[in-house]
């Protein structure tokens, strides 16, 4: 009896392709989905973000099951987790540090798509999921940082939550709504863990996957903005400039994610307070409501827009500029890809003028995320001497001039675009 | 643009990909493991679970008295040289000789199931649901009149002798647990360790 | 909304505090020195711990930095009965902060909130000043609630507030070198005690970065290896 090896082993993977599209799925989305060959150092970051994504789900469902979400346990918890639970510290410092990562690989990933134009036509769906991504990762973040019930935790909520406060009319008794008490307390703690565990990574993880079929959908840009579905094979209708994902970007995103985790183990196990940035010294203070630490600054990666909140001058008595200014920071975002009128993608082929915006653009969220960390006094005050700024601090003023820039990159963007000299842009893609 | 072919080499391609897939696999494994150890019990669990000492000779012949180890009753019971006679003469036992080796530590594999023939530590849970037995360490009583003292289990009926050995015909299917226990000295034993010697 | 104007403002103008603080002496932490630990532990255990808790710290972690759990019970066991218990203390915090005016803190992360240079400096910054309740100061955290503990061994000093120096008007039962290793004892253990698995974990991330050197040289060949024909 001859037994037929060839079907005897597809036997189960067509049992299952008869009930469930694996083989199709597998097909189309990894081995003949076709990628364009020339990704650069910028493409690994999305692959790595969704790594991230998942790690930080493993780690915190492994956190869960030794938190206290309690006002009078959470802290105390956190170092229980640090000491008794045997390997806790190593899970608890992945879960820290893939906090701060998470957003070192969202920013670069967010600059690719600025600086290749792939949130234009047809990628505008593409780039507004992935900015809702970015907006609750933030929210994510924050109901995260006040879990561990430190000082840092604390106050800093007791900030967020009372920009609110400064919302025109409704907002006091909003701000209470929020905390579900007239202060930060055990309630609030108890409703940030209920969203920070369950509602936000459900709804992340919703968004990840829409992010996915939209991209499969369109199609990847690449650094040189070429649609590669434009030259085909005449035969076979593969893109002449595509590569079927799996296997080549499949090794590459290995090799990428290598890279990636030795940085994450260096933080880990040589720096897990990476100075005071990934983990607030004065976080080690258990929570208390009557003493504020002198010096208050939220974590690195909400800086930026901490610091254009701080950089509004109060209009009326009233905060409230300041907070929308900051709203605006991120909100601006979902506008760029009707925002860039420019008739090439990427910046290889744009102008000067974008490169000058760009370049600015980098520096301001640089000044603005380093002056977000420091006190606003950090570089003195004017002399009283000098007319309309004398007496105001110096970083105050920087940061008003780079809050200009950070939104004129975006506000200008209309004409700069427009009237920029662009390059020609080949047919095919290129390898450098 | 001129293109030269390399060729494939499909034995290294095989190579390399068995080894990455290797070397991965085995750091996947590693990564598991300290997930794995943060479920067991922590330091905390440890040290709550920790030996407890107790003072036997406060204990009155024919006395018994529970304290708790590991969040269960366990029993001590100073027996009488009556209550060790009436060992001998149970032929009702599902498991008289202990062959069940796991319902108590070698050094009490013996007649008695203790180190010394009198004290007898128990753990005071019932092997069929884990209910605790009441002990009735008198004879007959409303035990009736072939009772020579034991442990009577109210759930589902469970009898066991004196030396928590089961009686045939119980729905429990083997004799009660001796914790490991050891005396520090002539007086105090420690419940949750095994003598020096058998560690 | 007032009070959260006045909260903007302090948050905005309290900054100025960083700009008088004193210079900290660096502390000589060296994690890999048992004996200095196991010193630091008993001067811990026999000063700091009837006042101040290091409730996170279990006793028996103690075996990690070479002691025995025999010592541990002997000599060290003061405020529990079995090493597996917490380093707690009888003292109520609300019987504290009646004598204190507030509880003395949990030591137990202090290391990493305040840092060790700060905890040396401190241990070495008192002076007398007779202006307080207690007869002492400090210069590092000026209104300390912490009376001078260690006073009998430092013995007394006096500060220069305009030159910052403190010089020792009457000496203590050890010398200045001698007091200054005690402190730094105590220091070198708070720094242990603030994350005890510290060592391990540095030992642990050689063997984890070194198997994923081995894991890049791999991939980066397999990736050669398939990309060799894209061109």
């Amino acid at each position: 009896m001859a037994i037929d090896t060839k079907n005897s082993k597809t036997g189960f993977v067509s049992w299952v392709d008869e009930r469930f599209p694996l083989s199709s799925f597998i097909k189309n989305h990894l081995t003949q989905y076709y990628a364009p060959k020339n990704f650069n150092f910028w493409y690994f970051f999305g692959a790595l973000a969704l790594f991230v994504f998942v790690m930080q789900i493993l780690t915190g469902i492994f956190l869960t099951m030794h938190y206290k979400p309690d006002a009078s346990q959470a802290f105390e918890s956190v170092e229980y987790i640090m000491r008794d639970v045997s390997f806790g510290w190593l899970i608890r410092y992945m879960h820290s540090t893939g906090a701060s990562l998470f957003f070192v690989v969202i920013y670069l990933h967010m600059f690719r798509a600025l600086i290749y134009g792939s949130y234009k036509n047809p990628r505008e769906l593409l780039w507004l999921f992935g900015v809702l991504i970015f907006l609750l990762l933030m929210a994510e973040a924050f109901f995260g940082y006040l879990l561990p019930w430190g000082q840092m935790s604390y106050w800093g909520a007791q900030v967020i939550v009372n920009l609110f406060a400064t919302i025109p009319f409704i907002g006091p008794d909003l701000a209470e709504w929020v905390r579900g008490d007239y202060l930060i307390s055990d309630a609030t703690l108890n409703r940030f863990f209920a969203f920070h565990v369950i509602a936000l990574p459900l709804a992340l993880a919703g968004l990840v996957f829409l992010h996915l079929v939209a991209l499969h959908e369109v199609g990847s840009n690449n650094p040189d903005g070429i649609e590669i579905k434009k030259t085909k094979d005449k035969k076979t209708g593969i893109p002449l400039d595509g590569i079927p994902f799996h296997p080549y970007y499949t090794v590459k995103d290995l090799m990428g994610l290598t890279v990636f985790l030795i940085i994450f183990a260096a933080i880990i196990f040589f720096a897990p307070e990476m100075n005071g940035y990934f983990l607030e010294a004065n976080n080690f203070i258990p929570a208390d409501p009557l003493v504020t630490p002198s010096h208050i600054a939220p974590v690195w990666y909400f800086t930026p827009f901490y610091s254009i909140l701080r950089a509004v001058p109060p209009i009326l008595n009233s905060q409230f500029p300041g907070v929308a200014a900051m709203g605006l920071s991120v909100i601006i975002l979902f506008f760029v890809p009707w925002l860039d009128r420019s008739k090439v993608r990427s910046v290889r082929y744009k102008g000067p003028l974008f490169k000058k915006w760009i370049a600015i653009f980098v520096v301001s969220f640089f000044v603005l995320g380093y002056l977000g960390t420091v006190p606003s006094n950090i570089w003195g005050q004017f002399s009283s001497v000098i007319p309309l700024i004398g007496g105001t601090d110096v970083a105050t003023i920087v940061a008003r001039i780079f809050t200009i820039l950070y939104f004129a990159f975006f506000l200008l963007m209309p004409f700069y675009s427009k009237k920029d000299q662009t390059k020609p842009v080949p047919k095919r893609v290129t390898m450098r | 643009m001129t293109k030269t072919y390399k060729k494939v080499d499909q034995n290294k391609r095989k190579f390399l990909l068995t080894a990455t897939s290797l070397t991965g696999v085995a750091g996947i494994s590693a990564l598991g493991f300290p997930f794995m150890a943060s479920m067991a019990p922590s330091e905390k669990a440890k040290a709550a679970g920790a030996a407890v000492e107790l003072d036997v000779s406060k204990i009155k012949t024919g006395e018994m008295k529970t304290t708790e180890w590991r969040g269960q009753p366990v029993w001590i019971l100073n027996r009488s040289d009556e209550m060790l006679e009436t060992l001998d003469r149970q032929d009702e036992l599902a498991d008289p000789d202990l062959e069940v080796s796991s319902q108590q530590p070698k050094y009490c594999q013996n007649k008695t199931r203790s180190i010394k023939p009198n004290i007898l530590v128990m753990v005071g849970l019932c092997t069929h649901l884990g209910c605790s037995p009441s002990p009735k360490l008198t004879p007959k009583g409303d035990m009736g009149s072939k009772w020579e003292g034991g442990f009577f289990c109210p759930c589902h009926g469970s009898k066991f002798d004196l030396a928590g050995r089961v009686y045939k015909g119980s729905p429990a299917p083997t004799n009660l647990v001796i914790p490991p226990h050891t005396y520090i000295d002539e007086k105090v034993i420690l419940i949750g360790e095994d003598p020096e010697e058998n560690v | 909304m007032k009070n959260f104007i006045a909260f903007l403002l302090i948050l905005f103008s309290a900054h100025t505090f960083s700009a008088d603080v004193v210079k900290l002496d660096r502390a000589p932490v060296d994690l890999s020195d048992k004996d200095s630990l196991q010193r630091g532990a008993r001067n811990f255990i026999n000063y700091c711990l009837n006042c101040h808790s290091a409730s996170y710290m279990r006793y028996n972690q103690l075996l990690d930095i070479g002691l025995s759990e025999e010592v541990i019970k002997n000599n060290l066991l003061f405020t529990a009965n079995k090493v597996g218990e917490n380093m707690t203390i009888a003292m109520a915090n609300k019987d504290a902060e009646a004598w204190f005016g507030h509880a003395p803190p949990n030591l137990s992360v202090t290391a990493r909130s305040r840092g060790a240079d700060w905890i040396y400096s401190y241990l070495r910054g008192y002076y007398r000043d007779k202006t307080r309740d207690l007869g002492w100061n400090n210069k590092v955290y000026p209104n300390s609630a912490m009376p001078h503990i260690l006073w009998q061994l430092q013995g007394e000093n006096s500060y220069d507030m305009d030159s910052g120096e403190l010089t020792l008007i009457k000496a203590g039962t050890l010398s200045v070198k001698e007091y200054d290793q005690f402190v730094g004892d105590i220091t070198n253990f708070m720094v242990y005690l603030s994350e005890p698995h510290q060592e391990k974990r540095k030992k642990l991330g050689y063997y984890v970065i070194a198997f994923l050197l081995v894991l890049l040289v791999l991939t980066v060949f397999l990736k050669r290896e398939y990309w060799k024909n894209i061109k």
